[in-house]
């Protein structure tokens, strides 16, 4: 990395660390800047509302990322996810079931479980076998996470974290059980194949919202918000550079 | 606060981790080498209690009373042949690589095999799913760039402009990607500062 880089980065940084900061502020958090509605989320909440009154699971899916690498950060999501619909759906008789294909995030997805049974002050329905690891590989982790969807009363799935094209399999198993799906992965070939396969898909940045979205927390809302003024920084860097670019061809000048 | 001491270490390692990236300061960088290294042992021991809780649960499936998995009885036997194989063995034995290719690899292939009719029978499927515009931009952009990346129109190439008009419509998904690359690049920044501030805790303490 060079030091340009290395300065670029840290200003983002620290922007999005300001940003976030500001608009956690209790004046900035009560103002008019609501969330944008978004379907999928929006389905999702009834889903899960429809889950815990008919007595059955939500089924979790993670992902096989691994969360120290660069596609770590979805797999981060994807915990904070799980958090959440464990405590909204604290009151069903079935407790929710995660399934990753990374024995990391695993173990942290039963962790995850642990702290919102805790949270809750219900201990009593952790069931550790509730956070699994379905396979080491990407098609085994699709083909373990297959029978927990078809044979666990599952009717609500969320697929949130890294996936690659096997996702299709997921998607398919959802579809065969009637089951509804809400689907975000932080990678392209997944994007497009659960665009194709998936009830609802969230694109892009889309996947980072999920928890704020279902935490609704001041932080969470704050960060989204950052999110959507740092894209718009972007835009604009984007198209000064684009137009000066095509001044300085127009000029016969060098750019960078 | 719930568990401050694990949340004031995850923040602290985060952030000595992150500044060790964009700072090129040595013992800083020396610091965050040491602490990834510790993360990447970490993980491989989480990868194999992972692996013995997947064990776990394949044996209770299998000695259940009620819904008797029997198919869980051929994972812990293959995991059982596989793991002792590979102890007196060594995983570098050619023989024992040899053997697990052997069943591995014919399993993948056909299941990828099943994943390409599984997206075709997706495709045709999609306009029965999905209703409006952007089923039919996304089926015609499909097809177009399937097309043009397949290397049919590049006798234009040296047609003065059909060839840059053909050239730029194939950088057309690219720029696309690199939308969606933005985003979620700044999706990433954010998880990050809500983990850095405490907001997102992946962990009990």
């Amino acid at each position: 990395m060079s030091y340009l880089d290395g300065i670029i980065g840290l200003v983002l940084f620290g922007l999005g660390m300001i940003l976030v900061f500001v608009f956690a502020l209790p004046s900035q958090s009560a103002s008019q800047w609501g969330l944008r509605p978004m379907a999928g989320i929006r389905r999702l909440r009834r889903a899960i509302g429809l889950a815990v009154e008919e007595g059955k699971r939500l089924h979790i899916s993670l992902g096989k990322a691994s969360v120290i690498n660069s596609t770590g950060a979805s797999a981060l999501v994807g915990l904070s996810t799980l958090e959440r619909v464990a405590q909204i759906s604290v009151v069903s008789d079935r407790p929710p079931v995660a399934t990753s294909g990374e024995g990391t995030l695993a173990i942290l997805s039963q962790d995850t479980l642990r702290s919102a049974y805790r949270s809750m002050n219900t201990m009593q329905q952790y069931e550790p076998d509730r956070g699994r690891l379905t396979g080491a590989t990407p098609f085994a982790y699709a083909a373990g996470a297959i029978p927990v969807m078809r044979g666990e009363q599952v009717s609500a799935n969320i697929l949130v974290g890294n996936f690659g094209p096997e996702v299709a399999f997921l998607c398919e198993a959802a579809d065969q059980q009637r089951s509804f799906l809400v689907a975000a992965s932080d990678s392209l070939p997944a994007q497009a194949v659960m665009y194709a396969m998936a009830e609802q898909t969230l694109i892009g940045e889309e996947l980072f919202s999920l928890p704020a979205y279902l935490q609704a927390s001041a932080v969470h809302q704050a960060s989204i918000r950052a999110q959507d003024v740092l894209r718009w920084v972007l835009v604009a860097f984007l198209l000064i550079g684009a137009g000066l670019k095509l001044v300085f061809t127009i000029l016969g000048i060098p750019f960078l | 606060m719930r568990a401050p001491v694990a949340t004031g270490i995850a923040i602290g390692v985060g952030l000595v981790v992150l500044l060790g990236y964009f700072v090129p300061l040595g013992l800083l960088q020396d610091v965050r080498t040491f602490l990834l290294g510790w993360a990447v042992i970490l993980a491989a021991v989480a990868g194999l209690v992972g692996i013995l809780n997947l064990i776990m649960v394949h044996w209770r499936k299998a000695t259940a009373t009620r819904e008797r998995d029997f198919y869980s009885i051929f994972l812990i036997l293959a995991f059982l042949i596989t793991s002792i194989a590979g102890l007196v063995l060594t995983p570098s034995h050619q023989q024992f690589q040899q053997v697990v290719n052997s069943i591995q690899v014919p399993v993948e292939i056909s299941l990828m095999a099943v994943l390409s009719i599984t997206l075709a029978y997706a495709c045709l499927r999609l306009l029965q799913r999905r209703k409006g515009w952007m089923a039919w931009l996304f089926i015609i952009s499909v097809m177009v760039f399937l097309v043009l990346n397949s290397g049919f129109f590049s006798f234009l190439q040296g047609v003065p402009i059909l060839g840059d008009l053909v050239g730029s419509l194939e950088r057309l998904p690219l720029a696309g990607a690199r939308g969606i690359l933005l985003g979620v690049a700044l999706g990433s920044l954010t998880a990050g500062i809500r983990i850095l501030l405490g907001a997102d805790r992946p962990f009990s303490g």
